[in-house]
């Protein structure tokens, strides 16, 4: 019973927490990482056992008397136990490593296994009670996580957002159970599945599903606690933030309107269609804009988010007009992508570790040159920013590809709105793929490529062997994944079928391993093939020319173009190589102004360059709404101050005014 | 099945396009000589070229690194196999169904991905300039093409090359707004892709107005030889996608015997003399625009590709 497995490795995990407070042994590190492990592994099998034996239910007389709690693993739910437990292996593997540099593990340790169990316990609930008392335990040990380093500037102000954007979303979800579960209020999820919702209720719990789930997942507008918590935490639970809860959000939003919800209407597309699309391209943008390595990392989930959620929102589309192999299509898409997001994302955060273990720097302006000194980590972070640019041949480029053979189908759609909107959702996604490519070599290069801006960066020494093992497991799977996008598309059918009643063609019996999503006559590709011509074709010239021209290097001094000795300084920095960028889309979405303050001649103060950028989203929602319940707040405190003549007079009103009610109320 | 004569036939066309490429870079730079009433270098010039270089040992910077002495290798690589892929004289080739429109398009990304990365990793600020200003570019060319490769995707049921172009030789599709469109932005894109006038110059030699010879500075002998080499691809390439789709005759189809090969190969030949015609005419009468006037010239590519794309969303007929 694949259920009962999970619930033993969530028991194990929690154990685990509490056990990691107890002990005192200085090799308390590697027991929790390495029973986690274990336990993350456990979890795995019996996730994929789920496709042999079927879907499993068990009811557990846990949480409230009488009623129990009850939990189930479908296809659906044990799709995001894989991702959720080989992106956990992974990083208890790095932990191993990376955790011996913790100054403070005991504020690590008791919280990485029970964030673990929480983000688990969601995926197995299967009522809405379990599902949200789970919900909450998640963000509450991942908001434990994020405060672990809580005396760095900016970590407390981090964790206090993310707190209250979690209990904002997890409010949105409790109000759309709610909804979901009836006037008769069951709140099992087999029961809410019977009744179907009214049109207007279903809109409803559209609504709060888009915002609670995607509060957590970090759509824009509600991105804003993401960018701030995600690097907040260490490193590899930044992995587990990024890498897994934003796709435990995901589940929370397929499990509500995919399976719960009922037949979707087509309307239901649009809002979602339009929030992915817009969320793509500002998260890349926000990223390509940041100098904290962390950071980017973390705005670059929210783009990658946006692509799933527009997967979604196609497959909605298609579900709903009656073209269930489009919308298989398009949901392979998404639930591949987040597959490949969970991979890529767990990858570049253990890599930012790493350069954080080797440098104490996350800020890319004091970085750079790191090839020379780290030469395994430089692979696998470059294997992992190829792959999240979208680039064949690794996975990136194959879900992204399922994306655009969806948005190819969509002229069948009979609506007019998703006619227009379709088209410009796919120029957006064609936009935030390009400017991811521009977000990564600019990464990239200012991070491993020129020379140490720092000496700091310049004493970097190559990570320990857990963390490169568990970094180089990773790139290998994306490189997998990213030529046998076939074996991954046929093992996501169960999946798809279980939601949109049907899936795509099989796909590991066509010849050459192809990837085929409709008819080879409209569109085909072979990650395989590509991989090996490239690399044949890049060996074979290498070779052919070391053999039969030249193969004979001198090394001399870079082109100075005339002015000997340039400085450290004379190098792009992160800033400028992202001023371009800046002047062409900033002016808008930024509002980017900058200012040029230089001293008149005879003056010999240095000239300076002032860049103002705004987060529209603070600007225009978060601020007012802050000002509010400080005004509310600031007017609310005079009631501290009464005479109790006037304490007097309220509590007398008050109770006038429940009788009135109570007298009124029909 | 014939595997072959299928295989000979596609190995032609690989050597095929490479062979062609500097040819094509030496007719170009030679009509635009005698444009100017220059005489010019032979057009078998980049082939000599090519080979000095080839034979000259690689000068590399101090703090190159092993990426660095890579990536040549790998953008050949990967533009060959794309150059490979787009019908040159034939459609329907082996290996034609490898990757699709958006696959080809894609590792033409991976090409600049890599070629930018190169010029940050000595460090100097000719690279940096060159790299970043080669990014924004590409985040406003990259979604053009896309969108350009949606409207032809759209009319013609596929984003396989070869059936995008045997449905343009079966001419039952006529002429159209879309297509029109789409013909537009394609060569605006190309024109900015390779590095032509009025976007950036290959022929300048000074290095702030470099973007595509500013990330290539450093390199020097073998490697120098193979991104020149490159780059022709590319040219080759583009020529050889507008040409496949929009003048697809002559092209041979699968099935057909040597003659059609020969009729097609001498077909291709004559589309490439007028495109490099056409390529030199335009860059002669044009001048330059400004680095930040680049945006808008791309960004009008993209409008125009999103327009043709939407008019293939509303209606089956535009």
């Amino acid at each position: 019973m694949a259920v009962i497995a999970e619930l033993w490795c969530v028991a194990l995990l929690l154990g685990t927490a509490v056990l990691a407070v107890i002990v005192r042994a200085p090799a308390a590190s590697r027991a929790v990482y390495g029973v986690t492990l274990a336990a993350t592994l456990i979890g795995f099998a019996a996730a994929f056992s789920t496709a042999v034996a079927g879907t499993t239910a068990v009811t557990l007389p846990l949480g409230l008397p009488w009623i129990g709690a009850r939990f189930r693993v479908d296809m659906l739910s044990a799709f995001f136990l894989i991702v959720v437990n080989l992106g956990a292996a992974a990083a208890c593997l790095y932990g191993f490593g990376y955790g011996r540099h913790e100054h403070e593990p005991k504020r690590v340790l008791p919280f990485f296994p029970a964030f673990l169990a929480g983000m688990n316990l969601v995926l197995l609930a299967d009522d809405a009670f379990t599902f949200l008392v789970s919900w909450e335990f998640m963000s509450l040990s991942s908001w434990a996580l994020v405060m672990s380093h809580h005396r760095e500037p900016g970590n407390a102000y981090a964790g206090y957002v993310y707190i209250i954007m979690a209990s904002v979303g997890t409010l949105a979800l409790l109000l759309g159970f709610g909804l979901l579960a009836g006037p008769y209020g069951f709140y099992g999820f087999a029961e809410m599945r019977a009744n179907a919702a009214t049109p207007m209720s279903a809109g409803l719990v559209l609504g709060l599903a888009l915002f609670g789930a995607g509060s957590k997942a970090g759509l824009v507008p509600l991105h804003v606690w993401l960018p701030l918590a995600h690097p907040a935490a260490p490193s590899h639970v930044s992995a587990l933030m990024s890498g897994l809860m934003t796709k435990v959000a995901v589940y929370a939003f397929l499990r509500i309107v995919f399976d719960l919800l009922g037949p979707p209407e087509w309307w239901w597309a649009v809002p979602v269609l339009a929030v992915g699309g817009v969320t793509t391209v500002l998260g890349v943008l926000y990223a390509l804009m940041q100098n904290d390595l962390k950071r980017v990392l973390a705005y670059s989930t929210i783009e990658n988010i946006g692509l799933v959620f527009v997967g979604l929102g196609l497959a909605l589309a298609f579900a709903a007009s009656g073209f269930p192999a489009a919308a298989a299509l398009a949901l392979t898409a998404a639930l591949f992508h987040v597959f490949n997001h969970a991979l890529f994302k767990s990858l570049l955060f253990f890599g930012a570790g790493a350069v954080l273990t080797a440098t104490g720097e996350r800020n890319m302006e004091r970085l750079g040159g790191l090839i020379h000194a780290m030469p395994v980590t430089s692979v696998v972070v470059l294997v992992g920013c190829v792959a999240i640019s979208a680039l064949p041949p690794l996975n990136g480029f194959a879900s992204e590809w399922l994306a655009f053979q969806a948005i190819l189908l969509s002229p069948q759609l009979p609506q007019w709105g998703l006619k227009l909107l379709v088209p410009a959702v796919g120029a957006l996604l064609a936009l935030a793929a390009a400017l991811a490519a521009a977000c990564f070599v600019r990464m990239f290069g200012i991070v491993f490529l020129g020379r140490p801006r720092t000496p700091a960066a310049a004493q970097a020494r190559e990570v320990d062997r857990w963390s490169q093992s568990a970094m180089i497991i990773v790139a290998a799977m994306c490189l997998i994944a990213g030529i046998l996008p076939g074996a991954v598309i046929d093992g996501l059918a169960p999946v798809v079928q279980s939601l949109v009643h049907d899936r795509m063609p099989v796909q590991l019996g066509i010849p050459w391993l192809s990837t085929i999503p409709i008819a080879e006559s409209r569109s085909s590709y072979n990650g395989l093939l590509v991989f090996l011509f490239v690399t044949a074709s890049a060996s074979l010239a290498a070779y052919a020319i070391h053999h039969l021209a030249s193969h004979a290097v001198r090394r001399a001094p870079a082109w100075d173009c005339g002015f000997p000795n340039a400085g450290l300084a004379t190098q792009y920095t992160a800033d400028s190589f992202a001023e371009p960028i800046r002047r062409v889309f900033g002016a808008y979405v930024f509002r980017a102004r900058e200012h040029v303050d230089m001293p008149p001649p005879g003056d010999v103060r240095p000239a300076k360059l002032t860049v103002e950028r705004h987060d529209l989203a603070w600007e225009f929602i978060y601020g007012p709404i802050a000002a509010g319940v400080s005004l509310a707040a600031d007017r609310l405190n005079r009631m501290q101050f009464l005479t109790i003549r006037q304490y007097l007079s309220l509590v007398f009103l008050a109770l006038v005014s429940l009788l009135l009610v109570l007298a009124l109320w029909p | 099945m014939a595997v072959i004569p299928a295989l000979v036939v596609q190995g032609t066309q690989m050597l095929l396009v490479l062979l062609l490429a500097p040819l094509l870079t030496g007719f170009v730079r030679k009509v635009k000589a005698r444009l100017v009433r220059r005489l010019g270098p032979p057009v078998l010039q980049p082939y000599l070229d090519l080979l000095r270089l080839l034979r000259k040992e690689a000068v590399l910077a101090e703090n190159a690194s092993w990426l660095f002495r890579v990536i040549p290798y790998l953008i050949f690589a990967t533009t060959w196999v794309a150059a490979a892929l787009v019908p040159t004289f034939a459609i329907g080739l082996l290996f034609s169904w490898t990757a699709d429109l958006i696959a080809i398009i894609a590792l033409l990304g991976a090409a600049r991905f890599f070629l930018a990365l190169a010029g940050m990793d000595v460090g100097t600020s000719f690279g940096g300039i060159g790299s970043s200003r080669e990014v924004m570019f590409a985040t406003l060319a990259e979604p053009a093409m896309i969108m350009i490769v949606f409207t032809l995707a759209l009319i013609a049921g596929s984003t396989q090359l070869s059936s995008i172009a045997g449905l343009m030789l079966s001419s039952g599709v006529g002429l159209r707004v879309s297509l029109g469109l789409a013909l537009i932005a394609l060569i605006m894109v190309a024109l900015a892709e390779n590095a032509r006038v009025p976007v950036d110059n290959p022929a300048t030699h000074l290095e702030l107005t470099m973007v595509h010879e500013a990330m290539v500075l450093e390199y020097s002998g073998r490697h120098l030889a193979v991104i020149e080499l490159a780059a022709s691809l590319k040219l080759l390439l583009y020529m050889s996608l507008i040409a496949c789709v929009f003048l697809p005759w002559g092209l041979a189809v699968p099935g057909t015997g040597v003659t059609a090969l020969l009729v097609g190969m001498v077909a291709y030949a004559a589309k490439l003399a007028v495109g490099g015609f056409l390529l030199a005419t335009f860059e002669t009468a044009i001048a330059k625009m400004r680095v930040f006037r680049v945006p808008d010239f791309l960004g009008a590519a993209l409008m125009l590709g999103l327009l043709a794309t939407l008019l293939r969303f509303v209606s089956r007929s535009f």
